[in-house]
């Protein structure tokens, strides 16, 4: 083990795949300008390579490069940058297995930070993963710890179908104890961070500190809250959900992406669906306001899910 | 660099080619009227484009790989796909090459090198040069092949993708078929270069490659042309932009219409929406099947009998593959769900 921050140990993941897979290729803008640059140095140019402001080509020539059976990681930096080439993430790199009746695979990794909400305004401060998080043929990851940050990204890389790795900006110089040796996160399952029995608090990437720190609050009062971090929201491991929507009977769902396109409101609906009778109260969603994030602080303080908010849908599905 | 023209019997083969893919063209159209209802969606062919197509692919070696456009079906004919399956995708068949999953837009045969193709203009592109800095990385001297049309060209995907292309020296080759039209767009309303006069292959010029115009419907000025850039491609001296001037015989594509409306292709655009009959009939004049025949048969590579016998035998295997298209069964229901995830 060693003690380390998500952002290292994203890089960590990176070079587990690439020391033992020569077909692991990393590229992006504004990266392997020199030949210092860490990963130039170990694999070299032909693996490792900066790119022009072109995201539509840079992730497209990824799509071109694991059709021909390699796999590209882009360095993509901000999530909205995908934005500018939404084609190629949504209906280039997951249709071409499908409409070949198979003949192809797509193993591909979008590397993209997320929710910089830190006085980044209205542009990169985005959390988009519902956007990606529905496209059949699509995977998408989000890393809340420095351990899962690392494990996630080897799984992502192994994985013969283009995934969208998905970390927080704000977990950047979060430290956590990450394993030195090989490490992979299996995809589709969920990680209990705290257990409980009264009410379940499903939560992803800065949300899950988050609401750890809430449940840990209501502990003091005698409420145990079990905080369920998915990891992966496709695939999306709903059975542990469920397990533990039958134990509780009382669901609060924490998504700083805007209530209306959060994961949130999917998860919802699947507990609606299978859980009906096991609810005892309606579900609660902790989600940012429907809004643009604003620049100035309090503002920006005000329309995302903080402590305080998860303690009180806590106490609202309590009632 | 100068390269040979093709030898009197890779002539015929290459004409042969273009036989195939306007016989197959032919019969994609007239299924609308022979077997109503039994092709779905949109069509788009390829008849006017083979000299291009052929020219282009008869440098064709293991290891290298092309990708087009919606404007697919002419491609793996060339590369040796079985037009029976090619044929069963179209219909939306289990025996199709993409058992039926694909259709006509995105036919896709991995063994011969023809490795996806996207439905949506330019997006294809850049997962070409994907997989040119593949064989780059590989250094066994592979090229790959781009084709797209002139439309594409004003998408953001081509010149980003060709100014990395050139900056990596990627062994690629962008095989521009400018037919003139983007749907019912001429080619002077919407391009700059055009409007102007100029080339469309002046974009190279952006980009810092060679940039060349051809007589599209010249098999042996394409094979030529089309030859130099992808020798220079695997020599490690980068891509080339190939304005390859073609016309494109039949509309942009059958009818756009919802279920109930029997589909059909109508007149070319020149005619049904411009009003220019003479143009269209100059095209046809030059339709470069009968050109490229009457020109064998009179330098003497080809008798007219064996023209005649190429086509007969070219048509059977046609029908062949429609024979077999309809009597291949409909695809598996579960097939539906089982191919979204490797």
């Amino acid at each position: 083990m060693a003690n380390m921050p998500y952002i290292a140990a994203i890089d960590a993941g990176i070079h587990q795949e690439m020391r033992r897979d020569s077909n692991v290729l990393y590229f992006g803008q504004n990266m392997a300008t020199t030949e210092n640059h860490a990963f130039v140095a170990a694999y070299g140019h032909d693996r490792v390579r900066v790119t022009p402001i072109s995201e539509t080509a840079e992730i497209g020539i990824a799509i071109g490069a694991a059709m021909a059976g390699f796999r590209p990681v882009v360095e993509l930096y901000m999530a909205e940058f995908m934005l500018v080439a939404m084609d190629q993430v949504v209906n280039e790199a997951p249709r071409f297995r499908y409409m070949s009746g198979g003949q192809v695979k797509v193993p591909l990794v979008l590397k993209a930070g997320y929710g910089f909400t830190c006085g980044w305004a209205g542009q990169h401060t985005g959390t988009l993963t519902s956007l990606f998080a529905g496209v059949p043929g699509l995977k998408v990851v989000i890393p809340s710890t420095a351990a899962d940050a690392k494990g996630l990204m080897a799984t992502a890389i192994r994985d013969d179908n283009p995934v969208v790795y998905l970390h927080h900006y704000l977990l950047t110089l979060e430290h956590g104890e990450v394993p030195d040796a090989e490490h992979l996160v299996p995809f589709g399952k969920a990680e209990v961070r705290r257990a409980g029995g009264d009410v379940t608090i499903v939560a992803t990437g800065w949300m899950v500190p988050r609401s750890v720190a809430a449940a840990e609050q209501l502990a003091k009062e005698g409420i145990k809250a079990e905080v369920i971090d998915p990891r992966t929201v496709a695939p999306l491991d709903l059975d542990t959900i469920m397990k533990s929507v039958d134990k509780t009977g009382r669901v609060v769902l924490v998504d700083q992406g805007t209530r209306h396109a959060s994961v949130a409101g999917i998860i919802a609906a699947e507990i609606c669906e299978q859980r009906f009778k096991s609810l005892k109260a309606p579900i609660v969603l902790v989600t940012a306001a429907d809004t643009t994030i604003p620049y100035s602080e309090p503002l920006e303080a005000a329309v995302l899910p903080d402590e305080a908010r998860i303690v009180a849908g806590v106490r609202k599905v309590l009632k | 660099m100068s390269l040979q023209s093709p030898s009197a019997e890779r002539q015929t083969w290459m004409f042969t080619q273009m036989l195939r893919i306007r016989t197959f063209e032919e019969r994609v159209k007239r299924s609308f009227t022979d077997h109503p209802g039994v092709i779905r969606g949109h069509t788009h062919l390829a008849d006017g484009a083979e000299a291009s197509i052929v020219g282009s692919l008869s440098h064709f070696r293991d290891g290298d790989a092309a990708l087009a456009t919606y404007r697919c079906h002419g491609y793996p004919l060339v590369l040796g796909s079985d037009p029976k399956a090619v044929m069963a995708e179209i219909y939306g068949r289990a025996d199709g090459l993409c058992k039926g999953l694909g259709g006509s837009m995105h036919l896709t045969d991995v063994k011969r090198g023809f490795l996806g193709t996207s439905g949506i203009v330019g997006a294809g592109i850049p997962h070409a040069a994907g997989a040119a800095w593949a064989a780059q990385i590989r250094r066994k001297g592979n090229v790959v092949m781009c084709f797209f049309g002139d439309g594409a060209s004003k998408q953001g995907a081509f010149h980003e993708t060709l100014n990395i292309a050139s900056l990596w020296k990627l062994p690629i080759v962008f095989v521009m078929e400018n037919n003139g039209y983007n749907v019912v767009t001429t080619t002077a309303q919407e391009d700059a270069n055009a409007a102007a006069g100029e080339a469309l292959a002046v974009k190279a010029k952006a980009h810092s490659m060679p940039g060349v115009t051809i007589d599209g419907a010249d098999p042996v000025a394409v094979y030529t042309t089309v030859g130099e850039a992808i020798e220079r491609a695997r020599a490690g001296q980068g891509p080339t932009l190939v304005e390859s001037k073609v016309y494109r015989l039949s509309a942009h594509g059958n009818i756009i219409a919802p279920p109930g409306v029997p589909l059909h292709y109508p007149e070319h655009e020149a005619i049904a929406v411009f009003g220019k009959r003479e143009e269209y009939e100059a095209a046809l004049r030059g339709d470069p099947v009968p050109r490229f025949r009457g020109v064998l048969v009179r330098n003497g590579t080809l008798s007219a009998a064996r023209a005649d016998e190429l086509a007969a035998q070219v048509a059977s295997e046609m029908q062949g593959a429609v024979d077999f298209a309809l009597k291949s069964p409909f695809p598996k229901l579960e097939s539906a769900l089982e191919y979204n995830y490797a």
